[in-house]
């Protein structure tokens, strides 16, 4: 079953360090082509980690309806 | 979940390097290996797996914080770097001031090997001269291979003091948003994306 949030990427913002990808648990979120970081929307479960590190602040958490709440990270 | 890998542990290199370099300053040469993999990586794969796997420093950012907090990817201030520090303006421009620097060391090992003598110091931001003579020992290596190494591991230190300061003020990884190999990695890998 999917989570009710997921982490969405500003591309433009990004940096591609892969601090995210690092500490994503369940390999969520990746750098595949060095540009930005991308998300596996089955796999992420919204919990916040990536927003948390990420240096540019460029991930945010959404709902799957599309609402911004970013404000509501698990962690 | 995930396992740890063997280069989760890279955040070591770092310490090894700058270690070596206090003691025999020729071991500044190794830093090489920070400027030329990331390169051929970017290159040949076209991806930054180098600054998302294997930079030791990065890592090095990400794991000080942990030994405070002990929690992953956690920190202290927890602030966002201001807009401008990951700017691409500010990011190409400090890559510019960046290779214009290393420019400078080039021309600065140049003049050894034409001649001058040898400079014993320890460049702190470009600016504060450090004297290290301790870690120059007289070898059969000619002095310009010597005067490289002062300059690279002046190079080295300053990046990882700016890298540990804006890793205090802000997220740990900060220093990655302007990190000049990453700006150039991912301008590479942009590149060989629009082709």
């Amino acid at each position: 079953m999917k989570s009710k949030r997921y982490a969405n990427v500003d591309k433009k913002v990004c940096v591609s360090c892969g601090a995210c990808a690092e500490v994503c648990k369940l390999k969520a979120i990746s750098t595949p082509n060095g540009c930005f970081a991308t998300v596996d929307y089955d796999k992420c479960v919204g919990c916040g980690m990536c927003s948390q590190v990420c240096p540019t602040g460029c991930i945010t958490i959404l709902n799957r309806i599309g609402e911004k709440n970013e404000d509501k990270a698990l962690v | 979940m995930k396992t740890k890998h063997w280069y989760d542990y890279l955040w070591i290199w770092p310490i090894i390097y700058f270690s070596l370099g206090f003691f025999n300053i020729i071991f500044a040469w190794l830093g090489m290996i920070d400027f030329i993999v990331p390169i051929i990586i970017a290159v040949v794969k076209g991806n930054k797996a180098f600054c998302n796997r294997y930079c030791g420093r990065g890592k090095l950012f990400a794991v000080i914080p942990t030994f405070f907090t002990r929690k992953k990817g956690n920190n202290t201030a927890k602030k966002v770097a201001p807009k401008w520090l990951y700017s691409k303006w500010f990011r190409y421009g400090f890559l510019t001031f960046f290779m214009t620097m290393f420019g400078n060391m080039i021309y600065q090992t140049y003049l050894v090997f034409a001649g001058a003598s040898l400079k014993t110091v320890v460049k702190l931001f470009w600016t504060f001269k450090v004297p290290w003579a301790w870690a120059y020992t007289a070898t059969s290596v000619p002095e310009w291979v010597t005067q490289f190494s002062y300059g690279f591991y002046s190079l080295m230190l300053t990046s990882t003091l700016i890298g540990l300061i804006v890793m205090v003020l802000y997220r740990p990884r900060t220093w990655c948003t302007f990190c000049p190999m990453g700006t150039m990695t991912q301008g590479i890998c942009q590149l060989k994306k629009i082709k």
